[in-house]
């Protein structure tokens, strides 16, 4: 443990517990958010505060993961659609419409939505994806200059994600950086970060993204089937008729949730294997390992930090009485360093016991559509990068991404040697 | 969840189970009365189950088929269950989570077949 550790952990042990607010953005600048859950976790499990965020006020903090899991799979009591407030803490101003996706949507209709585009995942998809990945893995890892600094974030990450998704919509190969731009500006917050775009910007972008997308529906309702996403929901009987605002909102989801997740689990492996040299040695020892060092990397990273659900009747959570209409937030950071779930949360193991048994993905009808593609990303990227390079240095401190609900970075300085 | 300790092997009776893999392999293993056939995959490493909720009906990683001469005995799906089971990539009339099933004595010789991949 380090002596700036210890400084920010009696810092947050010193501030009075009614007012610890965790979905402050400050915690994720400073990635002192784990020690606020530390806290809550010991103190006050199932935390109520308030938060000066317009739009955002009072919520509940869910920091244990039985808890957490309680929550998530009683769908039927918490609920996460849109029109309750979704799945983020923000309760957007009238005028301002929250995304209709089918993450935000209860059953049925959530159901039927999921299943339109679930069989892109499935088995035998990813087999045949299998080679194209490592394929573009390779030709990514060949080009990466050497012995000069670059960003990890854009030149591996980024890249290796935004190929992968327009793969998935089989979206124009040369125009795949809009797809980026797109996820970047769905999880924009001008509320709580000062530095992302006016709301009416990242409206207009996100309709630029509708009119791209709705080009492709037009050509591919009336051709026969395929396997991509934009075929799949032109086709499927319970999103063929979607309205506009139903389109925008699942493309988000689409575009975010097979983006930013993935994109940042590939940036905090690198973060974390760096931090932790002797498990790194171990994985070079024992490149098998990197069965269990991929969900391993999800967990230590967790790259959607909380889920929000929103009560639809009077609950008891934890020993606290949830009322009617009061907001939740999941917070699977906190739970994935439970140690009365997961064994040493707080270190990082590459050979760890059942790794799986993570919250990353969510639990219950809602959880990951894409974690096993995830999964197949960031092996076939380790398996490579331990084949090629014995070394990946890293030059400098990560730039968070202002965000407590995308846990991420924008940066990340590496080299490696000639 | 931390998992719980199997009852002694020498005082509970041992039903035997056999999961059949997407490429036929056979995996005989003996197990516990009151465990549930997830827990009996995962403590015997058998691959082809994930139980990545840890057997709480959560995500769907532990599908099994029951072969249809055992599907009566092993019972229908729970609600829950069968919500989870939904998402599946290749349902089939027999499909269960095998965390959903408990062994029991009249479960001896049980035979149940595996998915391609679970997810």
């Amino acid at each position: 443990m380090t002596a700036t550790t210890e400084a920010q952990r009696a810092r947050i042990q010193a501030l009075p517990l009614d007012q610890l607010n965790p979905a402050d953005i400050q915690y994720f600048v400073d990635d002192t958010a784990p020690l606020v859950f530390e806290r809550l976790r010991r103190e006050d499990p199932v935390h109520r505060s308030h938060s000066p965020v317009p739009g955002m006020g009072d919520y509940w903090s869910v920091t244990r993961h039985q808890d957490i899991m309680a929550v998530d799979t009683d769908h039927a009591t918490y609920s996460s659609d849109w029109s309750q407030g979704g799945i983020t803490l923000m309760d957007f101003p009238p005028g301002e419409q929250q995304l209709q996706m089918f993450i935000a949507m209860d059953p049925p209709k959530h159901d039927e939505q999921r299943k339109a585009v679930s069989g892109i995942v499935a088995p035998a998809n990813l087999a045949n994806w299998q080679d194209l990945i490592r394929e573009r893995t390779v030709r990514v890892l060949d080009s990466l200059p050497r012995n000069e600094t670059f960003d990890w974030v854009d030149k591996v990450s980024i890249e290796l994600t935004t190929a992968m998704l327009a793969t998935l919509f089989d979206f124009p190969f040369e125009d795949r950086r809009l797809l980026t731009h797109w996820s970047d500006m769905a999880t924009s917050n001008k509320a709580t970060n000062p530095d992302a775009p006016e709301p009416e910007v990242r409206m207009a972008e996100l309709k630029k993204m509708l009119g791209y997308f709705t080009r492709l529906w037009n050509e591919r309702v009336n051709a026969p089937p395929r396997t991509d996403l934009v075929s799949m929901l032109a086709h499927g009987p319970a999103t063929r008729h979607m309205g506009p605002m139903e389109l925008m909102g699942n493309l988000v989801l689409l575009i975010v949730g097979g983006n930013d997740t993935t994109r940042n689990s590939m940036t905090g492996g690198l973060l974390a294997l760096h931090e932790h040299p002797a498990e790194w040695a171990k994985l070079r020892a024992n490149p098998a390992l990197v069965d269990s060092l991929v969900p391993e990397i999800i967990r230590w990273q967790t790259p959607l930090a909380y889920m929000r659900r929103t009560a639809l009747r009077d609950a008891e959570l934890g020993g606290k009485q949830i009322r009617q209409g009061d907001k939740l937030a999941m917070w699977y950071l906190s739970g994935n360093r439970d140690g009365d779930a997961i064994d040493q949360p707080d270190r990082f193991i590459v050979d760890r016991a059942r790794p799986r048994q993570h919250l990353s993905f969510g639990f219950g009808i809602h959880r990951c559509v894409g974690n096993r593609l995830a999964e197949l990303q960031l092996k076939i990227l380790w398996q490579e990068l331990l084949q090629r390079f014995p070394v990946i240095e890293v030059m400098g401190q990560p730039t968070r991404v202002k965000s407590a609900f995308v846990r991420g970075f924008s940066t990340l300085p590496v080299r490696l040697p000639a | 969840m931390p998992d719980s300790p199997s009852p002694s092997p020498s005082e509970t009776p041992m039903p035997k189970v056999t999961f059949i893999a997407h490429d036929g392999t056979a995996h005989p293993v003996q197990v516990p009365v009151g465990l549930s056939l997830m827990r009996a995959a995962l403590d015997n490493s058998v691959p082809g189950i994930d139980g990545d909720c840890g057997g709480q009906c959560a995500c769907a990683t532990c599908h099994v088929y029951v072969a249809p001469e055992w599907a009566e005995r092993t019972g229908p799906r729970t609600e829950r269950e069968a919500q989870m089971l939904g998402f599946a990539a290749e349902l089939q009339a027999t499909s269960r989570l095998a965390c959903q099933i408990e062994l029991t004595d009249a479960l001896d010789g049980l035979v149940v077949a595996m998915p391609e991949a679970q997810h």
